[in-house]
């Protein structure tokens, strides 16, 4: 009866995944818009999106994807059709180019990729190094020379900026800036410290509405190290083809918006706190006069979605990891030499850092849930496989070689003495490894997977505590009750003989 | 019935059997006695194929141990521990059935089996629902008995079976042992380092030093005639105990 649950609970989660696996495919026709995780991109995400839509074409925006690789390798991928890339961005970080590439020589290779350039958006978001305009003032620092003089000073960075072609270590050899104290945190949070006085400089978008709300003085860049950054609109060259009025639709966007207007539209979300999709609408409407409803979906209906792709991601990659990790575990208990090689390559997995794996896994298993659920798999297999492993060989020799003596062949020695024996040291690592999973599976809001980790990532985007605590709280509650329910289970699956041996 | 020829066998270098020949009769009480680590427990898992002879052979009913003979001899023989080897996760009763539910007896069978196995070991039928855990070591070496006995096997092995026991418990067992041997007419072989059990329990007596069988034979003839002064020594140490101690047995 208890398996037979069980294998029922198994079956659900591998149909929803399956069916979930299949909606982030799409639906042949759609036209899938991308967008990086910070607030101007998903905001112009929106737009091309409310463009796309106003063709009655069947459109979806995958927003705040992570960073440039994730987004440039999904489009060649065919995972997203167009997004709004940089120049700048194109011609170091994807060409990986020392030097400016002009327009031209950049759609050549843009070309070779199948991937068109359409066009500016209308704006340039450079690079500058921002200081808070009294602390400049009082230092008398007014270009990125003038910090030379100024070793002490503290640098927070954004972490995408620190390892950039373009960024910071190409910034300091230019300049020979000889600050030791320069550290790699999320953009946002650059500003914040900037503002709360923790931090004396980091890099700014010269659209960031932070600019004008923390009063900010952007160094000039006098040796004119940044390149150019124009916002361009760039999209697969099937698109002609396979949806040409989207296309179309798309264009329409070039030329629209200029820095002031992205500056504001910047400040709409960040500082008055309006969601990306209404600022992007409110615009649509103004320039355009495209009044599109927007895609309303209340906090409760919001919430009820983040849960179920959690708890699939959770669910799924657990059942995985269980039915890989256990046999896995008991090879490793019977064979000593191949279970050491075995306990040191998951190991390793462990030790890989989630974002790596997760931009590793997008080549194979595209954006959305599948590097997710893969990421979230391998990272749970060191505690069960350690857990089986140890429950398998922790049993008393005695014991062992009870059953051998009985004549219980060795299948059976398995199924019914040592499994059983080990169960409570096995469900404890289920449970080690559920609990983790639903703290790393936040994570996967990154490439586009969903889950609690989307209010988090949003919230963390636009200072919004409360969009934060959306995601921060389910989650955690999430953990306990996969806690408690681990241990209603292990009382109702361990045998009371060993309970307390267990405890 | 059990035959071992030319047995040696060597752990990390150190012999434990140095070269054992025994002959163990059917339907009588073989014990095998002797110090710590002079091979007699060594040797009862040479029987069960616990473990292997490094040189000589082992052979059960005329026929050799051997990875291909073991599964089916090992349902010819019962084997019970010192502290029972009993499995925690299981009940007293389903540690008892497991290998004939293995075996896929029917339920009727394997009821009828159980009632007449705790009948014989004086095994409250209540206990059977109760986990190891929950029994007294008595109590739980009667278990491991039934558990040997389940599939009615030609032998049975036993090694220390009574030697985690308190005293009074033990002497009730020796008692119950004795009774369930003689009704049986089992081939048992019994380890211990009792000299008492050895002679209350045993039809006759092997005693063993350095892996190697000094001499075997009924108590009386090992007192009347000791083969080595080793022999006299030990029958010596162990009465001083009787005397002192157990004077009862």
């Amino acid at each position: 009866m208890k398996r037979l649950t069980l294998d029922l609970a198994l079956a659900c989660l591998v149909v929803l995944a399956v069916t979930l696996l299949a909606g982030c495919r799409g639906e042949p026709g759609q036209v899938v818009i991308g967008s990086k995780k910070f607030t101007e991109s998903v905001i112009l995400g929106e737009m091309l999106t409310g463009l796309v839509e106003s063709t009655g074409t069947p459109v979806r925006h995958r927003a705040s994807l992570g960073g440039t690789r994730i987004l440039f390798n999904a489009l060649v991928a065919g995972e997203i059709d167009a997004y709004v890339e940089y120049t700048g961005t194109l011609s170091h970080e994807i060409m990986a180019r020392e030097k400016p590439v002009s327009a031209a020589e950049l759609r050549a290779w843009l070309a070779e990729r199948d991937i068109r350039l359409a066009g500016s958006i209308g704006f340039q978001n450079n690079y500058a190094l921002g200081m808070v305009e009294a602390r400049a003032a009082a230092l008398g620092i007014a270009s990125v020379s003038d910090l030379r003089a100024h070793p002490g000073l503290k640098l927070r960075l954004g972490s995408e900026f620190m390892d950039r072609a373009d960024g910071w270590p190409g910034l300091r050899d230019r300049y020979g800036l000889p600050q030791a104290d320069v550290r790699g945190v999320e953009h946002e949070l650059a500003y914040r410290a900037l503002g709360a006085g923790e931090a004396d400089v980091t890099e700014v978008y010269t659209t960031d509405a932070e600019i004008a709300y923390y009063d900010l003085r952007t160094l000039e860049d006098d040796l004119g190290y940044f390149p150019q950054y124009d916002a361009v609109l760039i999209y697969r060259a099937d698109l002609e083809a396979r949806a040409p009025e989207a296309l179309k639709a798309l264009k329409r966007g070039l030329g629209a918006i200029d820095v002031e207007r992205m500056v504001a539209l910047n400040a709409a979300a960040k500082v008055e706190g309006r969601s990306e999709a209404e600022v992007a609408r409110a615009f649509l409407r103004e320039a355009f006069a495209l009044d599109l409803t927007p895609s309303g979906e209340g906090m409760p209906a919001r919430l009820a979605r983040y849960s179920l792709e959690h708890l699939v991601l959770v669910g799924v990659s657990l059942a995985a990891a269980i039915s890989v990790a256990v046999p896995l575990g008991v090879v490793a208990a019977y064979r000593r030499r191949l279970g050491q090689v075995v306990l040191a390559v998951v190991g390793i997995l462990q030790t890989i850092p989630a974002l790596a794996l997760l931009v590793v896994m997008i080549p194979f298993f595209g954006i959305g849930a599948g590097p997710a659920l893969v990421a979230l798999f391998l990272y749970s297999l060191l505690p069960i496989v350690r857990n089986t492993h140890a429950g398998i060989t922790g049993i008393p020799a005695a014991l062992r070689e009870s059953a051998e003596a009985l004549g219980l062949p060795p299948a059976a020695r398995l199924r019914r003495i040592e499994l059983p024996l080990a169960l409570p040291t096995i469900l404890a690592g289920i449970k080690t490894a559920a609990v983790i999973n639903v703290g790393a599976a936040t994570l996967g809001a990154l490439v586009g997977a969903g889950g609690y980790g989307q209010p988090i990532l949003t919230g963390i985007r636009l200072d919004d505590t409360a969009l934060i605590l959306e995601g921060a709280i389910p989650s955690a509650l999430f953990a306990l009750s996969v806690q408690w329910l681990f241990e209603r289970a292990e009382r109702a699956v361990v045998p009371r003989g060993i309970r307390a041996r267990a405890s | 019935m059990l035959t071992l020829h030319a047995v040696r066998k060597t752990f990390q270098g150190k012999p434990a059997l140095d070269g054992v020949d025994l002959e163990i009769a059917p339907g009588r009480t073989t014990v095998l006695i002797g110090p710590s680590g002079c091979g007699k427990s060594t040797l009862l898992r040479l029987l069960i194929g616990l473990a292997e002879p490094d040189a000589g052979s082992v052979c059960f009913d005329g026929q050799a141990l051997s990875d291909a003979t073991i599964a089916a001899l090992r349902l010819r023989m019962g084997y019970v521990i010192q502290q029972g080897g009993l499995f925690p996760h299981l009940t007293a009763g389903a540690n008892v059935t497991l290998m004939a539910e293995q075996l896929g007896w029917d339920a009727e069978r394997i009821r009828q089996r159980l009632a007449q196995l705790s009948d014989l070991t004086h095994f409250p039928r209540d206990g059977l629902a109760r986990y190891p855990s929950e029994l007294s070591g008595g109590q739980n070496q009667r278990v491991a008995l039934m558990r040997a006995l389940m599939l009615d096997p030609e032998v049975l092995l036993l090694d220390e079976p009574l030697g985690a026991l308190d005293p009074m418990i033990r002497y009730e067992l020796q008692q119950d042992l004795k009774a369930i041997f003689a009704a049986l007419h089992k081939t048992v072989v019994l380890v211990t380092h009792d000299l008492a059990e050895a002679a209350f329990l045993g039809h006759r007596i092997v005693l063993m030093r350095d892996g190697r069988i000094l001499q075997s034979g009924a108590l009386a003839e090992m007192m009347a005639e000791p083969a080595e002064p080793f022999v006299e020594q030990f029958i010596r140490a162990q009465r001083s105990h009787l005397d002192l101690g157990g004077g009862e047995r």
